[in-house]
C-alpha cells in the first residue's frame, strides 16, 4: 500500500432530530414514554399554578394608596372584604421599617444615615467587579477592615454628634445584614486559622483547634445565640452592659468559623503534597508557605463549601428572634402583626423571601463567577 | 555557576574521605552514619556520602531502596533520626534556622514537577526570590527570563503551568530551582513521570547545568545521562550504599552481585 492516498470522507450535517430545538425536546422532553407523561404532569401543573399566582403577585395586586382601605373591596352582599390579589400598599407603608427598623422608620428625618450606609457600600463594591480596576485588594481591605466603623458610625450617630439610633433600636434588613457582613468578614480569617491549626505539626495547636470546631459544630446556633445572650452576662460584672448585638454577633461569628475552618480544610487536603515541599524546599517558612501557595489554591477549592456555608449564616440570622433582636423577618412578622395590618402576613413572608432569594443567589452567582475567573487551565 | 563558597565553614577534619573525582575539591556535603526509619521500618542504613563542590553524582538503585529519601533528606523534606548531615558547612537539625538556611542552598526539582498552577511561569520563577531572597521585583523577573531563555521556554513565561507539556513543565520546575542560585541541585526522578519524547529536552538541560559546574544528586534511571554526566554513580539498594564507584567501572566493572543483577535487569532490553 505504499502508494495509497489518504481522502478524507466530507462532513455530513447531523441528523435534523438529533440537533436544533427539535433535538432538545426529543432528547429532554420525550425520551421515552415515561418522560413524555411527565412532561405532560409537569405542564399541567404549570399551568394550574403559574397564573393565580401571578394574579395574586401581580395581576390583582393593590399598591396605591397609604392604608388598609386600599386593600380592601365590596363583596357580593355588600361586605368588605379582601381584595382578590396581593396587598403591597402593606409592605410600601412599612417598607422603612422593614429596612432599617424602628429607630428609622420613626424618625424620618434621620432615614438618610442608614441609606447613605447602604449606597456607600453598593458604591465601594461596584470597582470590585470592574474588570480593569487595578486596586481590588486595597480596596477590598477597606471595606473589611474600614468601612465596619464608618457604617457603625453613621447609623449608630454618637461618633459623628448625631442623633443616636442605640444598637437595640437597629432592626429588619439593616440588622439582617450587620450580622451577616460582620460574621462573614470575622469568620473567613477565624477559619483560616482554625482549618490550618487542625492541620499543624504541633499536637497543642492542632488539638485546641480540633476542640474548638467540634465544640461550636456540636451545639445548634440557636443554643450559642442563646448563651451568648443570656449566660456571657452573668460571667461579667453587673455594671458591664454588653451590647446585645455585639453579643449576637460574637456567637454568630465563632459559630460560624468553625464551618469555614471545615471548609478550607476540604480544599487543603485536595491539595497535592507536592505543593507543600515544593514550597518548603524553596524556603518559604511556614506563614509565607501558606499565605503565597497554600491558600490561594485551598480557598479556591473552598469557594463553593465557604459560599454555602455563608448563605446559610445569612439566612440562620433570622434566629436573632430568640434573643429578641428584630431582623428583617421577626420586622415582617411584627408589622404584619400590627392592629391596623393584620392578616397580611403572607405579603410579609413573600417580601422577606425574595430580599433573602435576592442576596442568596447574588452570591451563589458570585462564587460561581469567582471560580470561573481563578480557573488557570491546570488538570489537578 | 556559583563558585564563591565563602560560607564554607566546615571543619577540615570532615575533610577527609574519599577523594575528589572532579570539582574543585571543596566540600559541599556530607553525610555521616545517617539512619532513618519510617515508623518501624528502617529505611536509611548508615549512609555515609561525601559530595565535592562541582561533583555530580547519580544515584540508582531498585525502587523502595531509599534513593529519594536519601536525597529528601538532605533539604530536610524527610528528617533523619541518626547521624549528621551538613550541607556548606551548616548542620542539618532541629534549629530551624538551619533549615532554612540550607533549602535556600539546595534546589530541588521533583518527579511530578510540583509547579504552583495558580501562578504564571514567571510568577512561579520568581515568587521565592521575591519573598525567600527579598529580590526586587523587576531584578527578579530579569533573572527568571534569563533562566527561561536557557532551559529553552521564554516564550511560555505568561502561561499557566496546566497549559505547558509534561517536558516543558520540568524544565520550567528547573529554572525555578535555579531562580535562587543554588549551590547544590536534587534531582528525584526528574523524568519518569514523562512522556518518552520529553524526556530528552529535560536532560539536554540537566546536562548542560552539569557541564556548568552545578554540583548535583540525581535519582534517576537514565543509564545514559549517568555514563555521560556523572563523576559517580551510587547504587542504592535495602537503604544502603552497595556500592560507589565511576560510571566507568561501575556500568563495566561492577563488584558487587547485587549490582550485577541491577544492571543486568535494567540494560537488558
Amino acid at each position: 500500500m505504499a502508494g495509497a492516498v489518504f481522502t478524507p470522507i466530507a462532513a455530513r450535517p447531523a441528523p435534523a432530530a438529533t440537533v436544533g430545538a427539535l433535538g432538545w425536546v426529543r432528547a429532554n422532553l420525550l425520551s421515552s414514554p415515561i418522560n413524555a407523561l411527565l412532561t405532560l404532569a409537569a405542564l399541567y401543573f404549570a399551568w394550574k399554578v403559574i397564573p393565580p399566582s401571578l394574579d395574586w403577585l401581580f395581576f390583582n395586586a393593590t399598591i396605591s394608596g397609604g392604608t388598609v382601605a386600599e386593600c380592601k373591596t365590596a363583596g357580593e352582599d355588600g361586605l368588605i372584604v379582601d381584595a382578590p390579589g396581593a396587598c403591597w400598599t402593606f409592605v410600601k407603608v412599612r417598607f422603612l421599617q422593614l429596612m432599617f427598623g424602628l429607630y428609622y422608620s420613626g424618625n424620618l428625618d434621620q432615614v438618610w444615615r442608614p441609606v447613605l450606609m447602604f449606597a456607600l457600600f453598593v458604591g465601594l463594591m461596584i470597582p470590585l467587579f470592574v474588570r480593569s480596576f487595578r486596586k481590588k485588594l486595597l480596596l477590598g481591605a477597606f471595606i473589611v477592615f474600614g468601612f465596619p466603623f464608618v457604617a457603625y458610625a453613621l447609623v449608630h450617630g454618637e461618633w459623628l454628634g448625631l442623633p443616636v439610633a442605640d444598637t437595640d433600636q437597629w432592626g429588619g434588613f439593616m440588622l439582617t445584614f450587620f450580622l451577616a457582613s460582620v460574621g462573614i468578614v470575622g469568620a473567613l480569617p477565624l477559619g483560616i486559622l482554625f482549618a490550618l491549626g487542625r492541620r499543624s505539626q504541633m499536637p497543642v495547636i492542632r488539638a485546641f483547634c480540633i476542640f474548638y470546631i467540634e465544640m461550636w459544630r456540636a451545639a445548634p446556633l440557636i443554643t450559642v445565640l442563646y448563651m451568648a445572650s443570656n449566660l456571657l452576662p452573668l460571667f461579667f460584672p453587673s455594671e458591664v452592659d454588653f451590647d446585645k448585638v455585639a453579643r449576637a454577633m460574637i456567637g454568630i461569628t465563632l459559630f460560624q468559623s468553625a464551618y469555614t475552618a471545615e471548609a478550607i480544610r476540604g480544599g487543603l487536603q485536595a491539595l497535592d503534597r507536592g505543593q507543600f515541599e515544593a514550597a518548603d524546599a524553596l524556603g518559604f517558612g511556614f506563614w509565607k508557605k501558606s499565605g503565597l501557595v497554600v491558600l490561594p489554591q485551598a480557598l479556591k477549592i473552598s469557594i463553593p463549601g465557604i459560599v454555602n456555608s455563608f448563605i446559610e449564616l445569612f439566612k440562620d440570622t433570622t434566629l436573632v428572634l430568640i434573643i429578641g433582636l428584630f431582623d428583617l423577618l421577626n420586622m415582617a412578622e411584627t408589622a404584619s402583626r400590627s392592629p391596623e395590618w393584620k392578616g397580611y402576613d403572607l405579603e410579609a413572608y413573600v417580601f422577606t423571601a425574595s430580599v433573602f432569594f435576592v442576596f442568596c443567589f447574588g452570591m451563589s452567582k458570585y462564587s460561581q463567577a469567582l471560580e470561573r475567573k481563578l480557573h488557570t487551565g491546570h488538570a489537578r | 555557576m556559583e563558585n564563591g563558597n565563602t560560607e564554607n565553614t566546615e571543619k577540615p577534619a570532615q575533610n577527609g574521605g574519599a577523594p575528589p573525582q572532579n570539582g574543585n575539591g571543596e566540600m559541599c556535603m556530607s553525610l555521616n552514619a545517617v539512619n532513618k526509619w519510617y515508623g518501624e521500618f528502617h529505611v536509611l542504613r548508615d549512609i555515609n556520602l561525601e559530595v565535592c563542590t562541582g561533583e555530580k553524582l547519580v544515584v540508582c538503585g531498585p525502587s523502595g531502596s531509599g534513593k529519594s529519601t536519601l536525597i529528601r533528606c538532605i533539604n530536610r523534606l524527610e528528617e533523619h533520626q541518626e547521624g549528621r548531615i551538613s550541607v556548606n558547612g551548616i548542620e542539618l537539625n532541629d534549629d530551624l534556622k538551619h533549615i532554612d538556611e540550607v533549602r535556600r542552598e539546595v534546589g530541588m526539582v521533583f518527579q511530578h514537577f510540583n509547579l504552583f498552577p495558580h501562578l504564571t511561569v514567571l510568577q512561579n520563577l520568581t515568587l521565592a526570590p521575591i519573598w525567600v531572597r527579598k529580590t526586587p521585583k523587576n531584578e527578579a523577573e530579569e533573572m527568571a527570563m534569563h533562566f527561561l531563555k536557557r532551559v529553552k521556554i521564554p516564550e511560555q513565561a505568561a502561561k499557566y503551568p496546566g497549559q505547558l507539556s509534561g517536558g516543558q513543565q520540568q524544565r520550567v520546575a528547573i529554572a525555578r530551582s535555579l531562580c535562587m542560585k543554588p549551590k547544590v541541585m536534587l534531582f528525584d526522578e526528574p523524568t519518569s513521570a514523562l512522556d518518552p519524547e520529553m524526556i530528552k529536552e529535560v536532560l539536554d538541560v540537566m546536562v548542560e547545568l552539569a557541564r556548568e559546574g552545578m554540583t548535583m544528586l540525581c535519582v534517576t534511571h537514565e543509564m545514559g545521562f549517568a555514563r555521560t554526566v556523572a563523576d559517580r554513580v551510587i547504587f542504592m539498594d535495602e537503604g544502603q550504599i552497595v556500592e560507589e564507584n565511576n560510571p566507568e567501572d561501575f556500568f563495566n566493572n561492577p563488584q558487587n552481585d547485587r549490582t550485577k543483577l541491577f544492571l543486568s535487569q535494567i540494560l537488558s532490553h
